[in-house]
């Protein structure tokens, strides 16, 4: 973490608990960097997550209010935070499995009633914290511990999902693209009502080792060629399609 | 001129159980409602509804009941009282909210109206089938507190007490009524002359833990500049996750205890009826508690001394109280709608015979069955 963002980080932390090359740090920085040209006060900014390595972006390391949940519930709390106190911008981040999995039910809900909150979802298309189980955003064919042979079933494409459910903006990038990233984050904390932003976040650990993916100068080249604009997709046959990540914006 | 008028103690008016529950919700402070429909405790869901409109609030009817508990919690981190109300299938969706809540030290309180189970078992009927889930429902060492009303009055009155034990311990409080009671419809008095508790916010300490080994700590809101770590995993006095040190976990799990254990006096309430000269007590509770006083009342006229000790706090449990009243009588009686849940734990705080009157069928045990279960035992 660089000095420059150090004013949000928690006064009193030892380092992180994230494995060397986790992707989940790098998006902590996106975050910070999008807060911090916001400009909101320190002390109106509420960081609400659930369980899982994600869920550690927010708590401990930012030193604002934080609210560390249960799997699958931070935005049912962060429901009642938000509706108890308005003024309180509250961002929730959280993983893949526990965002659109065990949350998912939440997670459309939040998105139809327009809840004015921001959802940050690190998908890093795996369980990261339990070991590497098959999540339903891994993609068909690739191996996790529940799957050795191979998942078989299509995973959610989420940004899709929370613009059929109501949201009013939502945008996918990987953490390899700082830039955009940041932007993302940054509109959708300043659009009012319910904004998400799909960060692929790659997880040596637990994904890049078990799909082969090599090192993590390799790791981050793969997952960085897996990110294509729409106009890329559109240029690519159905099964390349299916193997990649369409970034950009999908609801503006 | 006319005189200035003396404040006048409101008049009783026919209520509602689950209806009076709303009301003294609202005078109590509860400023947050979130709910998911479920028989037969949707009343205080949909009054709770109205008064948060008039009175200023938030109302949310959520996706289902682990929303529910979830949103109240975190409500209550924002600064508002805060509170839930559910039946027998939504209350075991809300047990991982409610550990969390206690493990937090959140105050909260949930209303569960009690119905026959398990499953979906008989929605509109009576049953006292959940003092154990009360208890034992979430996973780990919890040490609750569980109110029982047996009255409207009382579901009015614990309400409110409810409130304050919630802010005055820092915890989770369960208002444990039953299907009879939340429907029963009586006179009440929606009185407003009671003591109102609010959550320490302000003051020197750490959020997390305090010197005293039985302490409650200051609870700061989302938005008071306090940068405030909330976790359900085992924390330091700061909230910072220490889930590896012995001593840390140790340590707030025996503190969560002492907090509500050590001020058992202070929460404990029974309500003795004829005990004085009584030869044979009943222990009872919430609609079981009226069946029993009636039987008292017949078993008198008959010349037998039959006396209540009736339970208004289920937990902690009243256990110098049942073990007094062992000493003093020829046997207990428990009569309860389940199968002998609580007359088990009333066996453990006392040396004396305890008979065990139960009953499943999703009515109320009436009271010449407790009349001639005394009779024979006389
Ligand atoms: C009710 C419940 N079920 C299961 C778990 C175990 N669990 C902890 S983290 C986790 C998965 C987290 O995955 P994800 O949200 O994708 O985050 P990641 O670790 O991959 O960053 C699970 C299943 C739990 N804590 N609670
Ligand atoms: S297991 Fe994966 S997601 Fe979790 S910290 Fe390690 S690299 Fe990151």
């Amino acid at each position: 973490m660089t000095r420059a963002m150090e004013q949000y980080l928690r006064k009193g932390l030892k380092g992180t608990a994230f494995c060397p090359g986790c992707g989940h740090g790098l998006l902590l920085g996106s975050i910070l960097r999008a807060v911090d040209r916001l400009g909101i006060p320190q002390d109106d900014l509420l960081f609400v997550s659930g369980i899982g390595c994600a869920a550690w972006i927010p708590s401990p390391n930012i030193g604002t209010d934080t609210l560390h949940t249960l799997h699958g519930r931070a935005i049912p709390f962060a429901t009642g935070a938000k509706l108890a106190n308005p003024k309180l911008t509250t961002i929730i981040a959280s993983g893949d499995g526990d965002l659109t999995s065990i949350g998912g039910n939440h997670l459309i809900h939040a998105a139809r009633r327009d809840l004015d909150v921001t959802v940050i979802c690190a998908n890093n298309q795996i369980y990261g914290m339990t070991g590497g189980q098959t999540a339903c955003t891994t993609p068909v064919g690739t191996h996790t511990a529940t799957d050795p042979a191979g998942n078989v079933f299509r995973p959610f494409d989420v940004c899709r999902l929370v613009k059929a459910a109501g949201a009013r903006y939502a945008a996918r990038y990987p953490v390899t693209r700082p830039v955009e990233l940041i932007d993302a984050i940054e509109k959708a904390i300043r659009i009012k009502g319910f904004t998400f932003v799909e960060a692929i976040s790659p997880c040596p650990t637990q994904y890049g080792r078990r799909n082969a993916l090599g090192d993590l100068a390799k790791l981050y080249e793969a997952v960085d060629a897996s990110c294509v604009t729409a106009e890329e997709a559109a240029r690519l046959g159905e099964d390349e399609r299916r193997r990649r990540f369409v970034v950009g914006e999908v609801v503006s | 001129m006319a005189e200035p008028k003396r404040k006048e103690r409101p008049a009783a008016q026919l209520l509602q159980g689950n209806v009076a529950a709303a009301e003294a919700a609202i005078r109590a402070g509860c400023r947050f409602f979130a709910g998911y429909p479920i028989t037969p405790s949707s009343e205080i869901m949909v009054r709770m509804a109205e008064l948060l409109r008039e009175r200023g609030g938030a109302f949310m009817q959520m996706e289902d009941e682990i929303a529910s508990i979830c949103a109240v919690a975190g409500a209550s981190w924002s600064g508002a009282k805060a509170m839930t109300a559910t039946s027998g299938p939504g209350f075991s969706l809300m047990q991982e909210g409610l550990g969390y809540a206690y493990f937090t030290e959140t105050p909260l309180v949930l209303i569960d109206v009690q119905r026959a189970g398990p499953a979906t078992g008989q929605a509109t009927h009576v049953a006292q089938g959940d003092v154990m889930q009360f208890r034992y429902g979430s996973h780990g060492d919890l040490f609750p507190i569980a109110l029982v009303p047996w009255s409207v009055q009382e579901m009015y009155d614990l309400t409110i007490r409810a409130f304050n034990l919630a802010e005055r311990f820092r915890t989770p409080v369960f208002l444990a009524a039953d299907e009879a009671v939340g429907h029963l419809r009586e006179n009440a008095v929606l009185h407003d002359d009671y003591e109102v508790v609010d959550r320490v916010r302000f003051g020197d300490g750490d959020p997390f833990g305090s010197a005293d080994p039985a302490g409650v700590p200051v609870m700061p809101a989302f938005g008071d500049g306090r940068a405030l770590m909330v976790t359900g995993s085992t924390h330091d006095p700061k909230g910072f996750r220490k889930v590896d040190d012995p001593n840390v976990h140790d340590a707030l799990v025996t503190r969560l205890m002492r907090k509500v254990m050590d001020h058992a006096d202070e929460i404990v309430e029974v309500d003795a009826h004829l005990l004085d000269d009584a030869e044979i007590g009943i222990v009872a509770y919430g609609i079981s508690a009226r069946t029993s006083i009636a039987a008292v009342k017949r078993l008198r006229a008959k010349g037998v001394k039959a006396g209540l000790l009736r339970l208004k706090t289920l937990w902690p449990f009243p256990e110098r109280e049942i073990a007094r009243l062992g000493e003093r009588v020829r046997a207990i009686v428990v009569p309860e709608l389940n199968k002998g849940m609580i007359a088990g734990v009333v066996r453990g705080c006392t040396r004396a015979r305890v008979l065990s009157i139960t009953q499943t069928n999703g009515k109320t045990i009436d009271p010449s069955r407790v009349v001639r279960f005394a009779e024979e035992m006389s």
